[in-house]
């Protein structure tokens, strides 16, 4: 059974599934009976936001935070004022979607003090090896330093995301196993689950640990 | 072929470009092209090379225009407003004779626009888009994976004719993300005896210049070069053909827009309409030859673009006017979905457009 944390923050590696993650993990809690509120604190990325599934979430009656300038036709890394008051609310369950690399976790870094303080988080390390620059678990402990410099908190679990999009199999999941688990040894973080999409989890049952579905999935083209 | 890896359209053509040898990277950060440098600002100090990023565009393409001078792999990359400010520099490049890539991954125009997907600088790609008489070879990939394979090719066209080349991708393209398999091979190399290595006493010293005072000379060499761009009009055409063996349609696209018509083309298919697509690999040179052919045999074309009309022109000079061509277009950062190209392949198998 998994344990839910007040706030939960993905991390990572610039593309390696973050908001997709984020995304389905709202609507997980939320299905499970929780008050949940998802906060896109992503200041890098100009396309492929969190608000791309506000029609999902709104359905789900979650609700999402996030800069009016996301999906639009202007470039500002603006925080919406909003994200306080996640901070504040301690009786619903907070997600929130962190920029890629180092970054995209200086927004956290100015929450830091405030998530620190209540103490009652996960930041998870979301992880694909199939990304160029994360191959292995040595290039990814260098990513996690980085981040982790950048907005002042350690990562507490890892979070195994491998994938090559809609090309993904049962097989490349089962490969990334052993490099996840490496990771795991290297920083001391267990692993919190391995997400994979959703029809691929009755090839994987029983093979690999606190397996997470991903139902949605956003594509443009 | 290595293995594959999940990559944004950006980073493939930084990843493919090391692999290709190209060493030095100079640019100037925009949305939605900034993954290009940041992949470079990464990956160049560990494998020896150089990533720069210069004060400006304009600092960046004839930083760009130095490198080339010396025969070495060189690019630069920018979106829309950004390219308009090298442009000037991609003049100076041809007009030097220098091989030199410059990628363009294309948002909403004009002015500051935005930073949604666009074809709009279609124009500006392959009908000079600066001073002068002179041409550039243009690619439009269409998937992460050609973003890759074209600029080994976009390398190894400008080194084969020592010319600027293109690569014209869109924000979209840029930022999608894609399996792709990664060159392994060894990058190809040109005999570069023109470049400006160092004589080291023993032989004549080269000129790498774009000014003639002689207007005789400048003539000549403008001849000369456009002799050049003949040959590469006859052998360095790219395309694709999509279900065209029997179609009564010919739909007409490129990069991301592409995608999107084959999606309307097999609906389309499904509900017994003959349709295929003709999709320019080459934006310059064009793929006139197969479009004149196909005007023979199909009853219509449609230009599927993201801009206002501007391939529509080539199709039409391309088909010389044999067969109406259509055009189905969003603008602004906006992409079609295959339900309007699906509408307008209707529409026309039914007599015309509305």
């Amino acid at each position: 059974m998994m344990q839910y944390k007040r706030m939960t923050l993905f991390a990572g590696h610039y593309g390696s599934g973050k908001t997709n993650i984020a995304v389905n993990y709202a609507l997980h809690l939320k299905a499970i009976g929780e008050e949940v509120v998802i906060a896109d604190l992503d200041i890098v990325n100009p396309y492929f936001r969190t608000r791309d599934s506000l029609d999902e979430l709104s359905a789900a009656g979650i609700k999402l935070i996030s800069s009016e300038f996301a999906s639009s036709n202007v470039d500002l890394p603006a925080l919406p004022q909003e994200v306080y008051s996640l901070l504040d609310k301690r009786e619903e369950k907070a997600i929130m979607d962190i920029g890629g690399d180092d970054r995209g976790a200086y927004a956290l870094g100015r929450y830091s003090d405030a998530i620190l303080n209540e103490n009652d988080y996960e930041l998870l390390f979301v992880f694909n090896k199939f990304r160029p620059l994360t191959p292995d678990a040595e290039s990814a402990v260098e990513i996690m330093g980085e981040i982790e410099t950048a907005c002042k908190m350690k990562f507490t679990a890892i979070v195994n995301n491998s994938n090559l999009g809609e090309l993904t199999t049962a097989e490349d999941v089962l490969s990334s196993v052993a490099e996840t688990e490496r990771l795991s040894a290297l920083t001391g973080l267990p692993v919190k689950m391995t997400t994979v999409r959703a029809d691929l989890v009755n090839n994987l049952n029983g093979k690999v640990d606190n397996l997470f579905p991903l139902t949605l999935q956003k594509k443009i083209v | 072929m290595g293995e594959k890896v999940l990559m944004k359209g950006n980073e493939a053509i930084a990843e493919a470009a090391i692999r290709a040898g190209c060493m030095h990277y100079f640019g100037y950060p925009i949305t939605p092209q900034t993954e290009i440098a940041a992949y470079m600002a990464k990956r160049m100090p560990k494998v020896g090379g150089v990533f720069l990023q210069a004060e400006s565009e304009i600092a960046a393409i004839n930083m760009v225009l130095g490198v080339a001078a010396t025969g070495k792999r060189v690019m630069t990359s920018s979106s829309s407003p950004g390219v308009s400010l090298k442009s000037e520099g991609i003049s100076y490049i041809a007009g030097s004779d220098v091989p030199a890539l410059i990628v363009n991954v294309q948002r909403g125009g004009p002015g500051l626009g935005g930073i949604q997907p666009s074809q709009s600088d279609y124009f500006q790609a392959v009908k000079g888009g600066s001073h002068g008489d002179f041409m550039k070879i243009v690619l439009a990939p269409s998937s992460v994976q050609e973003m890759a394979s074209l600029t080994s090719t976009a390398f190894d066209l400008a080194d084969k004719y020592r010319m600027p080349a293109m690569i014209l991708a869109d924000g979209t393209m840029g930022q999608m993300m894609e399996p792709v398999e990664l060159p392994e091979a060894e990058p190809n190399t040109f005999d570069k005896p023109w470049a400006l290595t160092g004589t080291k006493g023993e032989r004549k010293h080269n000129i790498v210049n774009s000014l003639y005072l002689k207007p005789e000379e400048l003539e000549k060499t403008n001849f000369e070069r456009f002799a050049r761009y003949k040959t590469i009009e006859e052998n360095e055409v790219l395309y694709e053909e999509y279900l065209m063996d029997d179609a009564d349609i010919c739909v007409v696209s490129f990069g991301i827009t592409a995608r999107v018509a084959k999606n309307a083309i097999v609906e389309a298919r499904a509900k017994g309409i003959k349709v295929g697509m003709i999709r320019p690999i080459t934006l310059w040179p064009f793929p006139k030859k197969v479009l004149r052919e196909a005007a023979d045999k199909c009853k219509a074309f449609i230009s599927v673009e993201m801009n206002m009309g501007q391939m529509i022109e080539d199709v039409k000079l391309a088909t010389e006017c044999k067969k109406p061509v259509y055009l189905c277009n969003r603008t602004g950062g906006m992409i079609p979905s295959p339900e309007e190209v699906l509408a307008k392949i209707e529409e026309v198998n039914e007599g015309g457009d509305k």
